[in-house]
């Protein structure tokens, strides 16, 4: 598969449209269906293709599995931070009506932003984590 | 229409779920679990379910897909043939079936405006939400305000369902085969 001129070309040309269709699905979430998790996985399948299109070490180089695991877990953290911050502004965990001086709505905004900002970088380092992990093993290379 | 799309949809699960059964080429197995992870998105989306849709073909379609392709890749093409006939799986299938079954009697009916799901906190959500949080969206709205405890839940499950599965896979590295690998 990896020397299919046509696959070849094709994964180049499509990934970019794809990364890009990841970010509207996540910044056009509050307005058509979408969001952090299905954003995630599509990000996730950019490089996936990339991965099996131009082999998995191409695709470790441009991204390489420390990035990905520290995405795991950098993403439950920008959640729950979010909620710490919203603690240390005076209000419940994770209320988001405080995180704009005095804009409750723009608050909410800002919150639902940061949140979905987390839960996109942990599904997508997971699901590139696993990707990795499995087609890492012996008998795929 | 819609009732020709629903049958349609159901009858071509019910082939697909039933193809499932008897094919014995895991390679086959793989692809047409995609095209019932398919099938099913399409009736979400004849439930005006898009999110769920969109999740079903991400997710079911497209990574899982892939994933079960790597994991062929490892334990080969073929299912092995059942040695012996297997009653106890069949009966169990069975069973958990007829109670499936029996508790579909009591789920109301799909759509009816009466139903318990509609009178709880949705009216709520529906009615606050424009003044409360103005985003058009009211899944993503539920989802990462309302529900943001629910959703950092989910979050922290999928992070530690990649630990698990890196723990499973990636970490026998540790067990004197440095010589092998090193420096990965």
């Amino acid at each position: 598969m990896t020397y299919n001129i046509i696959l070849r070309i094709a994964t180049k040309v499509l990934c970019p449209f794809i990364l890009i269709f990841a970010l509207y699905v996540q910044f056009h979430g509050d307005y058509g269906p979408g969001g952090g998790f299905q954003a995630g996985v599509i990000l996730a399948a950019a490089f996936v293709l990339y991965a099996l299109v131009y082999g998995l070490e191409n695709c470790r180089r441009v991204l390489p599995p420390q990035v990905v695991y520290a995405c795991m877990a950098l993403g439950v953290l920008i959640y729950a931070g979010t909620g710490v911050v919203s603690v240390l502004l005076g209000a419940d965990f994770l209320d988001y009506n405080v995180l704009a001086h005095g804009d409750p709505i723009h608050g909410q905004h800002r919150g639902i932003f940061w949140v979905e900002l987390g839960v996109i970088t942990t599904v997508f380092g997971t699901m590139v984590s696993i990707f990795y992990a499995i087609a890492g093993r012996k008998g795929l290379n | 229409m819609t009732e020709f799309v629903d049958v349609a949809l159901l009858a071509l699960l019910a082939v697909t779920g039933l193809a499932l059964l008897k094919l014995r080429n895991l390679f086959a197995v793989v692809i047409l679990s995609g095209i019932y992870s398919l099938l099913s998105a399409g009736l979400f989306v004849t439930m005006d379910a898009p999110d769920v849709a969109f999740t079903e073909s991400a997710v079911g379609l497209g990574v899982s897909t892939v994933l079960m392709l790597g994991a062929l890749a490892l334990v080969g093409h073929e299912e092995k043939k059942p040695t012996r006939p297997r009653v106890l799986p069949l009966a169990v299938v069975i069973l958990t079936g007829a109670i499936l079954l029996y508790g579909m009697a009591d789920v109301p009916p799909f759509g009816d405006p009466n139903n318990p799901i509609h009178q709880h906190v949705t009216p709520r959500y529906l009615e606050e939400m424009p003044e409360e949080i103005e985003v058009p969206n009211v899944v993503s709205a539920v989802l990462a305000s309302y529900r943001s405890y629910d959703t950092m839940g989910e979050t922290t499950v999928i992070f530690a369902a990649g630990v698990g599965v890196l723990l499973l896979l990636a970490g026998r590295r540790r067990r004197g085969q440095d010589e092998e690998e090193p420096g990965e």
